[in-house]
């Protein structure tokens, strides 16, 4: 494969695509999919081929307002605006196709014109326009070509170098710089280095990385190729949790497809670069999104964290100097090697370079993924592209990065989204998932939820974060119940610092967050549930409680 | 485990392998499978227990699957939990004694956007009610 058969390529498709008058895209992705996407996209087939007109129906990944499912978009040849359909019926088909080239069909029409002004799309760029099984879609969108001018044209630190200027920083969570990672693991010692893409998302209540891998597989192959050229490694695997079976089916069929075309392989674009993936499985242990517990996971053993340094760059993978990035962070790298790292660089706030993916979810109007460019106001998030709280509840927190992170209150949301500025207010970045509460929510039982979580999740190998949140849990229960005292309230707090400050691994430190976050924002609420024995928000059950006072 | 060509650390995909096939993972088959990648018992059976995606007990001939993630959690998933145990007299992660339903919780399947979501034998359903999973349960019980 050269740049030229690449070209050759995407000349192709488009002269294909060129054929139709009309494209219908349907969202194939889990939400859609779970509301008949399937049997739309038969319908849609059936009365396009017998309407005369050229259409082309294609299945694509998640279009972003999931809750405006099952969604279609037309594009048609002749008119730059698309049109976009949300809530539609499998009988919707005929109207859909008799349509084209008429007026579009008014009720099924949607406008959110709010929700997408605001967003910028670097990751999710190609997600709803390009059907994630066909490699011709991937390549006729500038897919791969950002993989061949490295391999033709730069050399492994010259890369290391534009994605330093870039400013990345690691979307998995902690916000490390992309570019200082890739150097450290191009400079350890070693014939044999590894790459691997951490694709455990076991933050409840996210999923962008599962769009990512579901809508547009061949970006993170791109990506992890790329890094591996600039680290020195052969060999790479991808870590997908077991609950995401589409995504594991739809990164097999890449990494079939990417091989077949000699994208990866021995001497890719016949150079002396080689490189393949292999996929590994999860499953099910929120602990190996944690470096060193995912290590061990992809060797077949428990997932279970070990103490650092050695850090993976030095001593990862069968204690060779091992690369581990996030889906999201090698999603960025195309881009950012197709445009130059001074593009990527102007966008976003000071510290926090280009766009963040959010997966906004919760008691928000607008449910989905959502693109920003960092730097923007969380007020901005929810209530523009969110659409604020429905049913006329008032907002009450912003959850964001799952059992390791914190609640936001109202008050906060005029602060621009930041990995910095996030981890102020006592939450951080996370990988992304964004969790509105309204009124009607206990912050009380919100942190006790994510403790339990943690408690079980916890892998038992050192004792703070063992026994600490069983504690904790115990502690938050009876508070919850109404039997808890002042002096648990104090005990909590004491506990929680303990946790963080002895803890082994991530899960163990950030584990308190939840209940620090809660407690510094919400202490009324606290305070309520063990003085008054009342729960503000109506959650709790506080039977058992005024039985004793009876 | 050909496939892997016998590699001891491919023990996750072959324990998958075995319990997408047999729909649990039992004595016999985690021993067959130590033996045959060459690794001890102990670290066999520790991988099998340590992560919640494998079960050691067989499942129902049905699953009834509530998510508890956090976006379905404060959409209400506990009340669905807690309506399903009641209904089917079970607690979360046990089968019904004539060995027909099985009721499980998910950490997250993905699809948070539509929450709360259950899964009726892996079939997603999204903004789920109580009345529809205990339709759907006494459906199953009808059978």
């Amino acid at each position: 494969m050269t740049i030229e058969e690449l070209e050759q390529i995407a000349k192709s498709v488009q002269q294909e695509n060129e054929k139709y008058d009309y494209e219908i895209n349907v969202c194939m992705d889990l939400a859609c999919a779970s509301q008949g996407a399937g049997a739309i996209k038969d319908a849609l087939e059936q009365a396009a081929g017998s309407c005369g007109k050229k259409v082309c129906v294609r299945k694509t990944g998640c279009m972003g307002p999931c809750s405006h499912g099952p969604l279609v978009r037309v594009d048609a040849c002749d008119d730059p605006e698309d049109t976009l359909y949300h809530h539609v019926k499998a009988e919707n088909a005929e109207a859909i196709v008799k349509s084209l080239g008429e007026k579009p069909v008014a009720e099924l029409q949607c406008d959110l014109s709010g929700h997408f002004d605001k967003q910028v799309r670097v990751v999710l760029e190609n997600a709803g326009y390009i059907d994630p099984e066909k490699i011709d879609d991937y390549i006729a969108r500038d897919g791969y070509k950002a993989l061949l001018t490295v391999l033709t044209e730069m050399t492994p630190s010259g890369v290391i170098h534009r994605i330093t200027e870039s400013g990345l920083r690691g979307r998995g969570g902690g916000g490390y710089p992309t570019g200082l990672k890739w150097g450290t693991v191009a400079k350890a010692a070693g014939d044999v280095k590894y790459v691997v893409c951490n694709g455990d998302e076991g933050d409840p209540g996210a999923f962008m990385d599962r769009s990512v891998m579901e809508g547009d597989p061949h970006r993170v192959i791109e990506g992890m190729a790329i890094a591996a050229y600039a680290v020195g490694a052969n060999k790479g695997f991808i870590y997908v949790r077991a609950e995401y079976p589409v995504a594991v089916s739809r990164l097999t069929t890449a990494l079939r497809e990417a091989r077949r075309h000699g994208l990866l392989g021995n001497n890719i674009c016949n150079t002396p670069f080689s490189f393949d993936v292999e996929i590994r499985l999860g499953a099910g242990a929120f602990v190996c999104g944690e470096e060193t517990a995912l290590i061990a996971s992809i060797e077949g053993q428990r997932g279970t964290p070990r103490p650092r340094p050695p850090y993976p760059a030095s001593s990862g993978l069968w204690g060779k100097p091992t690369l581990i990035n996030n889906v999201e962070t090698y999603a960025n790298i195309a881009p950012i090697v197709r445009n130059g790292g001074k593009w990527f660089f102007n966008m976003g706030s000071e510290r926090s370079k280009g766009t963040k993916v959010f997966a906004l979810t919760g008691k928000i109007s607008n449910t989905g993924l959502v693109e920003v460019p960092m730097g923007i106001k969380l007020r901005e998030i929810i209530e523009d592209i969110g659409g604020g709280v429905p049913g006329g509840h008032t907002f009450k927190a912003v959850q964001t990065g799952g059992p390791s992170g914190g609640c936001i209150p109202s008050e906060m949301l005029d602060v621009g989204v930041s990995y910095d500025a996030l981890l102020k207010m006592g939450s951080i970045m996370g990988s992304g998932g964004m969790i509105v509460m309204d009124d009607t929510s206990c912050m009380v039982n919100v942190a006790r939820f994510f403790i339990e979580f943690c408690m079980t999740e916890s892998c038992g190998k050192c004792i703070p974060c063992r026994a600490g949140t069983a504690q904790m849990f115990t502690l938050l229960t009876r508070i919850c119940t109404g039997t808890g005292t002042m002096d648990d309230l104090a005990l909590l707090e004491d506990l929680c610092t303990t946790v963080k400050e002895t803890s082994l691994c991530g899960l163990g430190q950030t584990a308190p967050n939840p209940v620090l976050s809660t407690l510094k924002y919400f202490r009324t609420e606290y305070i309520e549930h063990i003085a008054n024995k009342r729960c503000p928000a109506g959650v709790c059950n506080m039977e058992a409680a005024l039985e004793v006072v009876a | 485990m050909r496939k892997n060509g016998f590699a001891r650390h491919a023990l996750i995909e072959t324990l998958h392998t075995v319990q997408s096939s047999f729909g649990f993972l039992d004595d016999e088959a985690i021993r067959f499978v130590a033996l045959s990648l060459r690794v001890p018992l102990s670290q066999a059976y520790g991988v099998a227990t340590f992560y919640h995606y494998f079960t050691l007990k067989p499942p129902g001939r049905h699953t009834c699957t509530v998510c508890a993630g956090t976006a379905c959690y404060i959409k209400g998933a506990d009340k669905l939990i807690a309506a399903a145990e009641q209904r089917l007299g079970i607690k979360q992660g046990q089968t019904t004694p004539d060995g027909n339903i099985s009721l499980m919780v998910a950490r997250c399947v993905g699809a948070c956007s539509r929450a709360p979501v259950a899964l009726s034998d892996g079939e997603v359903v999204g903004e789920v009610t109580r009345e529809q999973v205990l339709e759907q349960l006494e459906r199953w019980a009808a059978e």
